[in-house]
């Protein structure tokens, strides 16, 4: 099904989303991979907080090019989300409830997201180019020295995903493939 | 003998840096519209064509391809007749990536230690393979890999007794681990033979060579077409959510071996497989 969707990630937003579905996201959402959410998650266990309040936050895995002139942003594409596994339960557990990635997710995130109500999006990897047209503010908020690592929040339009998994842990990765391999069975 | 100015070659890297992370070379755009009008399912016909779009707007453009500029493979054949003068190979060839990144506003994704980390800044230091060949010239290409699909590659060191199905049961198999990571439809580069090391090399040569060419060898020519063929009858599709595309390219490599062993690399690409090249 396609749906255009609004931020921010409500819980009763993210039981309206099922695994297949190609979703126009339009809102506020942050980005963040590997060094990103360490240190996130090292303020976490320290008591502190995070440089953005994370309820209903969506979280783009991303480390985008520099801007040329007169541009928004670089290309931003979305990185293996795989590499913050370690990490994507603990910003759940504080109300991250959305993830932009691309790439197969551990076990413990599909629990995660079962028990806090996630929704894990896929962008098109190596679509960085395209991506970048949806992305219409972006601006730098924390962790400037990792540079393309650094925390950026972002406002986009209608950016095309589609729902890899959702909050009842249904997978698009094995029942598209299942349902394609079905159709060369017969 | 002819006298190559080191200056000379950081333009040339610059150069192919920025023309490499821009424009997707023609035999890939062919192979990736090839492949979606043989699709038939219709997520992955839709993934396809957002490709397509990507590609077409980093053309008109002239802005990466895909976020992930790369560490800049640099390639370099040298004519055993060239003298290279007025600095240090590799520090013209680490100023050109430098410069390169720089100006073309390409992604710097390196760090300095691989175990305590720090981006280096600059995309320094580059990855340089030299060859020295017969000849007054110097060939050279750039071609930025990135990590997502390089971290689903692999290496294993067979028996020679595991035998042609050894080599192509890992070839499924890495391509069916890999899975979504490495942003399919892939590109596959496999290297057979050598030492541990070579085969390595091998497989990241089989990526720089045209996806539309094939092995000199009709015998490996074969075994390029009927594993590709397998590989897109695996179901994981553009993507991974389901297709025929898997791969858009499967390019093997070989060399002699040792009585003893069977190396085999697989280094996986993913649809961006970048690579320019120039001669001086």
């Amino acid at each position: 099904m396609e749906k255009h969707i609004t931020l921010p990630l409500t819980e009763e937003l993210a039981k309206t989303l099922h695994a297949g579905d190609t979703v126009y996201l339009t809102g506020t959402i942050y980005t963040s991979r590997d060094a990103g959410h360490k240190r996130m998650c090292e303020a976490l266990a320290r008591g502190e907080k995070i440089p953005f309040d994370p309820t209903d936050a969506t979280i783009y895995y991303v480390g985008p090019t520099p801007a040329k002139p007169g541009q928004v942003i670089g290309s931003a594409g979305p990185t293996t989300s795989g590499r913050m596994d370690a990490y994507a339960p603990t910003m759940m557990s504080v109300g991250a409830r959305g993830m932009i990635g691309k790439g197969a997710r551990l076990p413990e995130v599909v629990e995660a997201m079962k028990k806090y109500h996630g929704v894990y999006f896929g962008a098109i990897g190596g679509a960085g180019a395209l991506l970048a047209k949806c992305i219409k503010k972006a601006e730098l908020i924390a962790y400037e020295d990792l540079g393309a690592e650094a925390l950026r929040k972002l406002y986009v339009e209608d950016m095309p995903l589609f729902v890899i998994i959702d909050c009842e842990g249904n997978n698009l990765y094995d029942e598209g493939r299942k349902a394609y391999l079905d159709t060369q069975d017969k | 003998m002819r006298e190559i100015q080191a200056s000379q070659i950081t333009d040339v890297v610059e150069k192919l840096c920025i023309e490499a992370n821009e424009h997707l070379p023609e035999d890939v755009k062919c192979a990736i519209k090839n492949c979606r009008a043989c699709e038939d399912w219709e997520i992955a016909q839709g993934v396809l064509d957002k490709i397509i779009e990507n590609y077409e707007i980093a053309d008109t453009q002239c802005v990466p391809i895909c976020q992930d500029t790369g560490m800049a493979c640099v390639f370099l054949e040298i004519g055993q007749d060239v003298h290279i003068t007025g600095g240090d190979l590799a520090d013209a060839i680490n100023e050109g990536v430098r410069r390169g990144y720089d100006k073309g506003y390409l992604r710097k994704s390196v760090v300095k230690d691989p175990v305590r980390r720090g981006n280096t800044g600059d995309n320094t230091p580059a990855m340089i393979y030299t060859e020295i060949v017969p000849g007054e010239q110097i060939k050279i290409t750039v071609g930025p890999k990135g990590f997502g699909s390089e971290n689903m590659s692999a290496i294993r060191m067979f028996k020679p007794s595991a035998g042609l199905q050894g080599i192509k049961d890992f070839i499924l198999e890495t391509v069916e681990t890999a899975g979504p990571n490495p942003c399919p439809p892939m590109v596959v580069g496999v290297g057979i033979g050598g030492t541990f090391d070579k085969a390595a090399l091998l497989a990241k040569k089989a990526l720089m060579r045209p996806i539309d060419s094939e092995n000199p060898d009709p015998f490996y020519a074969d075994l390029e077409k009927e594993m590709l063929e397998k590989v897109n009858k695996l179901g994981i599709g553009p993507q991974g959510f389901g297709g025929k595309t898997t791969a858009i390219g499967l390019n093997i490599e070989t060399m002699a071996t040792h009585i003893a062993g069977m190396p085999c690399a697989i280094n996986i690409n993913c649809h961006v497989t970048r690579h320019k090249t120039e001669v001086i």
